[in-house]
């Protein structure tokens, strides 16, 4: 097993609310992580970590690490456009922009441009029509929405269904080419048939990316991850293999929690 | 007595659809009683013509040039101004005492008599800036009257668009300027565009702060920079009604700059209005 993710003494701070309380944690590679626990557990605020979205939180305060590929991106020194590039992120409530199919997609790779060296020097370029066109198809067939979308993609983003539009959200992240992908609970606002096909697709992701996903639903934790973090109140309780944590867990707090009697 | 429940509904209906036909009934009998009073002497000539004879006789050509002139000062300083104020105060001001501080004094000056914006362009434009009786001292003041206006109306807009879609920008690895470019500014420009409507038409519709900072109350020419004195559409009516050597034969003069005043503005607002659908459709949510 090879890690993504560590953490290290993880602390989050909203003003004067301690939200998490020290966390350490190894998530592995190519694996499917779920972060399951009560709401206002600390679970959103973890992941938002990884790809420092609490930066945009006014008077919210993280110490400890966070290693991604030997580097600590909570550093100062990190430029936090590189981090959210190699870590991506997918939303709750599916949040296409109000541009057309392609343009949500293309929408990451024309920020990034291509990184090309030359002579020893990197350059940056546009993406040419046709690379955009093959990043595009591409990320949307990854993200199993190609047959759906292949002859609207020039219709608005935002006239998709609920989970189409998900998917798409999606395809948007894989477009720019990350390692990980953070999914804060993106099936809450779906229906069984859309959450069905999302699920699909995380385990099928797993073969390419790091998946952590934050989740109130422990059916779906049980479905489809390989590893189960349970948060209570800001404190990492356990972690282990998803069976063991849902048949044997070791705390009994967790045993409270996923038997339903608490939380 | 008690009504039924149901003759209530139909009483309270009533009431509301009455209000809203009053609106527009209003807007009719404006338009219709200055049209009667100046189709007459509206024509091609009146529009193109210098006015002659203590306006009596002639056109109004140079009145329509300055008011026009005018508004086209108020969109090149108060929009810009106004719009960056805007993403300052919501994007990076949103919730700070500085911010608080900002909105409240917005709001403050919105309530401002513009007579009283007329003062301030007197004495800070056209005597202690030395700019004088002149176009620029005008647009300057027109300007600084519509900016809460514009402020108000663009921070709406901009507060509009979700926070989702700025967090989505974010997680592709935008950078907060990139942010508002390419997603909070095209999706709140709708808004915006109401917010220039209602600054533009208003700058085009003062009369008061004009009287102090530069308007001429007849001139045979166009002002020739930005420091000359001018006519305006709104002043000439109020000059036609009030200060005219002979006002009942000048009467229809008055109705008529009324009208093109009236048309002028609206035909801005049509400009503005059909700008605004065809956003709303390019960014539909």
């Amino acid at each position: 097993m090879t890690t993504a993710i560590h953490t290290e003494d993880l602390h989050v701070y909203f003003e004067k609310n301690h939200a998490l309380k020290g966390v350490n944690m190894d998530i592995e590679m190519n694996k499917i992580t779920a972060i399951i626990g009560p709401s206002g557990c600390g679970k959103s605020t973890f992941i938002r970590c990884i790809n420092r979205m609490n930066d945009l939180i006014p008077g919210c305060t993280v110490k400890g690490k966070v290693m991604v590929d030997g580097e600590d991106v909570n550093d100062d020194d990190v430029d936090v456009v590189d981090v959210r590039k190699r870590i991506g992120m997918v939303f709750q409530k599916p949040n296409p922009f109000p541009k057309s199919i392609y343009e949500n997609v293309a929408y990451g790779p024309r920020l990034h441009g291509v990184a090309e060296t030359i002579d020893g020097k990197v350059r940056r370029r546009k993406h040419t029509k046709k690379e955009l066109d093959e990043i595009v198809e591409h990320s949307i067939r990854r993200a199993a929405l190609w047959d759906e979308v292949k002859d609207r993609l020039d219709k608005s983003g935002t006239s998709l269904s609920g989970g189409q539009q998900q998917r798409l959200c999606i395809a948007r992240t894989l477009a720019v080419g990350p390692e990980i992908i953070l999914f804060d609970e993106p099936c809450s606002a779906l229906d069984p048939i859309a959450t069905a096909k999302i699920e699909d697709l995380l385990v099928d992701l797993k073969k390419d990316y790091t998946v952590v996903i934050v989740t109130h639903s422990m059916q779906q934790a049980s479905r489809i991850s390989d590893r189960t973090a349970f948060f209570y109140l800001g404190d990492l309780i356990e972690m282990g293999d998803t069976k063991q944590i849902f048949e044997k867990p070791s705390k009994e707090l967790t045993e409270q929690y996923i038997t339903g009697r608490m939380g | 007595m008690m009504l039924s429940r149901k003759a209530t509904e139909v009483a309270v209906f009533s009431l509301f659809r009455g209000c809203a036909v009053l609106v527009v009934l209003a807007l009719l009998v404006l338009v219709g009683y200055i049209a009667t009073g100046g189709l007459e002497r509206l024509s091609i000539e009146f529009l193109t013509d210098m006015p002659r004879r203590a306006n009596t006789q002639g056109g109004i050509f140079p009145a329509i040039v300055g008011t026009f002139y005018l508004m086209l000062i108020v969109l090149s300083i108060s929009v810009p101004i106004g719009v960056m104020s805007a993403i300052y105060l919501v994007e990076y001001q949103q919730n700070s005492l500085m911010g608080r501080v900002f909105r409240l004094a917005v709001y403050n000056l919105a309530g401002v008599p513009s007579i009283v914006y007329g003062l301030l362009g007197l004495g800070i434009f056209v005597a202690y800036l030395g700019l004088g009786f002149s176009l620029i001292s005008a647009g300057l003041t027109l300007s600084i009257m519509t900016l809460p206006l514009m402020i108000s109306s663009a921070r709406e807009a901009i507060a509009a668009v979700p926070s989702t879609v700025r967090e989505a920008s974010y997680a592709l690895g935008a950078t907060k300027w990139q942010t508002i470019w390419h997603h909070v500014l095209p999706y709140a420009l709708p808004g915006i565009f109401t917010g220039i409507i209602l600054s533009v038409s208003r700058a085009a519709g003062e009369t008061a702060p004009l009287m102090l900072t530069g308007v001429a109350m007849s001139l045979q020419r166009l002002p020739d920079s930005f420091f000359d004195s001018f006519m305006a559409l709104p002043y000439h009516v109020f000059y036609m009604a009030t200060q005219s050597s002979n006002l009942l034969a000048t009467r229809p003069i008055q109705y008529a700059t009324a009208l093109v005043l009236l048309l002028l503005v609206l035909g801005m607002n049509l400009f503005a209005i059909v700008l605004r659908k065809r956003y709303r459709d390019k960014y539909r949510w």
